[in-house]
Order: C-alpha cells, then sequence, then structure tokens
C-alpha cells in the first residue's frame, strides 16, 4: 500500500466484516521518540487463538481465514520494513486490537497519506458503525467521536453523502493544522521532554 | 485537546441543512464499492471518494452506497457494482475517479450502462 492510511482502511474493513459495531482508531506520530503508532481495536467476533498465531504467514491465513488472509501480513511487512511491528491481540469485548509500529524517520515508511479520505470512505459505506477517531502528533491531539456527531446533527446524520463529505474536508483541515503545527521546530522542542516522559 | 469543535458540526449542520431528510424510503438504486485488501491497494478509496461527492451534488435519496470485501476478481479492481430494479447489476471494472463521475451521471443518474467500463452482467 501506497499511504498507511489505506492499511487502516483495510484493518477497518476487516472488524467491520468480523461485526464490530464500533471501532476505535489510535494514530500517534512521536518525532521526539522516533515513532508512529497505528492502534485498531475492534468490537467483532474476534480471532480464535489457534488462527492468531498464524497470523503471520500470508499463506496459512489466507486459506484459513478469508477475513485475515494477506491484509494483516501486509502490513506486517511494512512495520518490520521499518524497524517496527505488528501485534494482534484480543481487543474489547472478545474483539481484535492490531498495533502497527514504524520508526518514524525510516526511508522506507509508507506516508500516512490521506486519513480524512480514509474516514469518509469508512462512514460513507457504513452508517450504522460507530466509529472513533483519535490523532496525536507530538502532543497535539484531535479526536472524533461519531457517537457525538449522532447527538448533534441527528441519528440519521451520517447517511447523507453531503453531511460525510463536508465533515471530510473539516478533518482534513484539522489534521493538516494538528500536523503543520507539529512540524514546525518550536512545538518539536516544546513536546520533546513531554514525549520522553511517556 | 483539539477536536471537532459543536462550531464546526454546527457550521456542517446548517450547510447541509437543506439535504438532511431522513432515508427511509426504498433504494431504487444501490451502488457497491468492492473493499477488500485488493480493492483498496488498487484504489477503491479514490473510487469511493469521486462517488460521495457525485452524490453529494446529486442529492438523490434513492441511491445507496455500500461497501463490500473482495469478490475473487482482484485483478480487475478497483471493482464497483451497479443495481438497479429493472435491469441487472452491472459490475465495472479497473475503475478510477473519472471512470466511476462518468458511470454515476450516466448509468446511475441517466440508466445509460457504461459497457465499455463492464466487467460483466451478474
Amino acid at each position: 500500500m501506497r499511504e498507511l492510511s489505506l492499511h487502516i482502511l483495510d484493518v477497518v474493513e476487516n472488524g467491520i466484516t468480523a461485526g464490530a459495531d464500533i471501532i476505535r482508531i489510535q494514530v500517534e506520530e512521536s518525532r521526539g521518540a522516533n515513532l508512529l503508532s497505528i492502534k485498531i481495536n475492534d468490537n467483532g467476533r474476534g480471532i480464535p487463538a489457534e488462527k492468531l498465531k498464524k497470523l503471520q504467514d500470508p499463506f496459512v491465513t489466507s486459506r484459513t481465514t478469508r477475513r485475515v488472509g494477506l491484509g494483516l501480513s501486509l502490513l506486517a511487512a511494512a512495520a518490520e520494513r521499518c524497524n517496527g511491528k505488528l501485534a494482534v491481540a484480543v481487543g474489547i469485548a472478545g474483539g481484535t486490537e492490531v498495533t502497527a509500529t514504524f520508526q518514524h524517520s525510516h526511508i522506507d515508511r509508507a506516508p500516512l497519506g490521506d486519513m480524512a479520505a480514509t474516514l469518509a470512505t469508512l462512514l460513507m459505506g457504513n452508517p450504522q458503525i460507530d466509529f472513533v477517531y483519535t490523532h496525536v502528533a507530538d502532543g497535539n491531539e484531535f479526536s472524533l467521536d461519531t457517537r457525538e456527531i449522532k447527538k448533534e446533527l441527528g441519528d440519521h446524520s451520517l447517511e447523507d453523502p453531503m453531511v460525510i463529505h463536508r465533515l471530510g474536508e473539516s478533518i482534513r483541515t484539522s489534521l493538516n493544522q494538528l500536523r503543520s503545527t507539529a512540524d514546525k521546530p518550536e512545538a518539536r522542542e516544546k513536546n520533546h521532554g513531554k514525549t520522553n516522559d511517556r | 485537546m483539539a477536536k471537532l469543535t459543536i462550531d464546526d458540526l454546527k457550521k456542517i449542520k446548517e450547510e447541509t441543512a437543506k439535504s438532511t431528510s431522513i432515508r427511509d424510503g426504498e433504494a431504487n438504486i444501490k451502488i457497491t464499492v468492492h473493499m477488500g485488501t485488493c480493492g483498496i491497494a488498487a484504489g477503491a478509496r479514490a473510487v469511493m471518494n469521486a462517488l460521495m461527492e457525485e452524490m453529494a451534488e446529486a442529492d438523490r435519496q434513492d441511491i445507496r452506497i455500500v461497501t463490500s470485501g473482495c469478490m475473487g476478481m482482484c485483478s480487475s479492481e478497483p471493482n464497483v457494482t451497479v443495481e438497479s430494479k429493472e435491469a441487472e447489476p452491472i459490475v465495472y471494472q479497473k475503475m478510477d475517479a473519472n471512470r466511476m463521475r462518468q458511470v454515476f451521471k450516466r448509468h446511475v443518474l441517466l440508466g445509460e450502462i457504461q459497457s465499455d467500463f463492464a466487467l460483466a452482467k451478474m
């Protein structure tokens, strides 16, 4: 995949196929710790323990479970290329939690890419599912919770393409702001201590 | 902590107030964007976002968009299936944003099947 946000879209689709009704996505970028981590947690039916062990092998998995075939293997390869790794564990309510880590500065690390397009695509295709998105870039945080949006705009608001399109633009602007402040040297300096505290 | 503020949401609500009507009527047309790993890697997200823009512009209450997994035709991804009540479902292959816009404007809105892009009738 050309962008990490496409990997995110792919893994979240897995969770949706597994029958989840709430999915939490967390992206954390820390230049101080030189780390980018992605965590996706769903409350779907989960992956049986014996299959969990075989996940890293694309051939074994693609034959036993169609649901987690190539997608996770691609993400694992992408993470390992960048001195990171992929961990799959049992998530909330017996679902699945996928964590991928990357060396932030690694030359092979794909850009995060258009996260707003990924979120808009998820909202558009799955109005019945709730999403909680958190993005931390060098200590600055952005969050989005579709349950709050539905409360504010009405239960059926996220079935309207116009609302989702407009929402996507807002998310894009917010994330650009968040990540460009993080890019500035003074912000990096300021947050350097913070990230080391963790 | 930055959030999509209530103000942002209120603005969106105002801007889209005209169109936000409950979609309780039956869908006459269903558009499926196939979002398996293969579809996503081949560009299904860009197809979906183009479709979303077209939908926002057309403002038709009887068209439904859904996503689905891989349908086993990975080499022709991104695939999009258009189903309507009157005609048989058409699977379009190797879609991109522009092809999606054309299929939407011609097939979905006007009923003209775009056979150049079609993979199969189902």
